[in-house]
């Protein structure tokens, strides 16, 4: 069985997912490469930003034996809802909601990182955000529609 | 610099369909350039980019286009999302013959020429640039999604991949969710037109449908909100 995630950049199809009503199994071994979120000892990890799993929430989230953890769980703690297509094995998770816990970069003080992203080019090279530090960028936005 | 396409048929639409021979005056009254820019060659030196799920106007929280973000050298944000210059006078345009009045396409320049000349002001100064936003006020101005927000950016999403998998009919049901709890977006809202008829890709889809949404604004809606900026002229409204 595989289902398809789609998360923030990730689009992944990953085999040994299986789906159970709410609840999303991933395998941890998939799990950095269809999320973008890896486990480490400090919790769920993304990059610099890491959210620890609540101790009461442990069991729930995360089958060690099997190695796989509940993304949706996890991703509804985060406050970003789901929308699952049964029909095509599809899952798509949207951003943390503002002011349900997450990562809300617009919280807090000081200057407002913005957000990363890696893109290609018309000729398929990707580029990432970071790699422009050190300059200003004037990121503009425009559609052929 | 760095161009973003938001457009799910990839390169394509805009690799292979726009290719202006000669820009009409249309063009010209719309975006609010100056003639003399035709002149140039339209080779970019600028990293040109194609986000077929609108990944960054998700992370963004854009809704149109064109729609730019400031960033300085340590990488955070001057000034969150906002129109590029542009603004509504494309609203009152004939539609037969695609011709804005004079004085609309005026005032659309005015607004283009202004945010311009903020750009390169704040090239020019950084921080020291008045059009350079405190982080208080980057904050102010930005917002976190809601509930329906993002549920609805996450069935765009699906819908996107769906259809791209060659379930456009499956997709098209997500890309209606998402236009139902974002109705706002135009992006959403042109996308899916763009998705649902192939034959407009690389196309400016201004069908039946998308004159009735932008018709539905009525005359206090605004099709692009008004840059809150220094010196930015009012928005166009006709005598």
């Amino acid at each position: 069985m595989a289902q398809t995630i789609l998360s923030g950049n990730q689009e992944a199809t990953v085999d040994g997912a299986w789906a159970e009503g709410d609840h999303l199994w991933v395998p941890l071994v998939e799990l950095r490469r269809s999320t973008g979120w890896k486990l480490e000892s400090q919790g769920l990890c993304q990059g610099d930003d890491c959210v620890p799993i609540p101790s009461d929430r442990r069991r729930d989230w995360l089958d060690e034996q099997r190695g796989q953890l509940d993304f949706a769980a996890f991703s509804a703690h985060l406050g970003g809802p789901a929308v699952r297509d049964v029909g095509h094995d599809a899952w798509s998770f949207g951003p943390a909601v503002s002011g349900r816990g997450g990562l809300e970069r617009s919280q807090g003080s000081g200057p407002v990182p913005a957000p990363e992203f890696s893109l290609p080019d018309l000729d398929g090279k990707l580029h990432s955000l970071s790699a422009y530090r050190g300059r200003k960028v004037f990121l503009f936005c425009w559609a052929s529609w | 610099m760095l161009a973003v396409a938001f457009d799910s048929a990839g390169s394509a639409a805009v690799k292979d369909y726009i290719r202006p021979a000669e820009l009409s005056q249309f063009m010209f009254d719309f975006m609010g350039w100056d003639r003399s820019l035709s002149a140039h060659a339209a080779a970019p030196t600028y990293p040109c980019l194609i986000d077929e799920r609108h990944v960054v106007g998700e992370l963004y929280n854009m809704i149109n286009v064109p729609t730019a973000v400031w960033i300085d050298e340590q990488g955070s944000i001057v000034r969150p999302a906002e129109p590029a210059g542009a603004s509504d006078g494309f609203r009152f345009m004939d539609r037969q013959t695609f011709e804005i009045p004079r004085d609309a396409a005026e005032a659309g320049k005015r607004t283009k020429t202004t945010y311009v000349e903020a750009l390169c002001d704040w090239i020019e100064k950084g921080e020291k640039s008045r059009h350079a936003l405190a982080p208080e006020e980057v904050r102010r101005r930005m917002r976190g999604l809601s509930w329906n927000e993002s549920i609805a950016a996450a069935s765009f999403r699906l819908g996107v991949w769906l259809t791209k998998q060659g379930h456009a009919e499956a997709g098209q049901k997500y890309l209606d969710d998402a236009v139902r709890l974002r109705p706002e977006s135009w992006s959403f809202r042109r996308q899916r037109i763009v998705l649902a008829d192939p034959a407009l890709t690389g196309q400016f889809a201004a069908t039946p449908e998308y004159w009735e949404a932008v018709q539905a604004l009525g005359e206090e809606g605004q099709y692009y909100p008004q840059i809150a900026m220094e010196g930015m002229p009012p928005p166009y409204r006709p005598k």
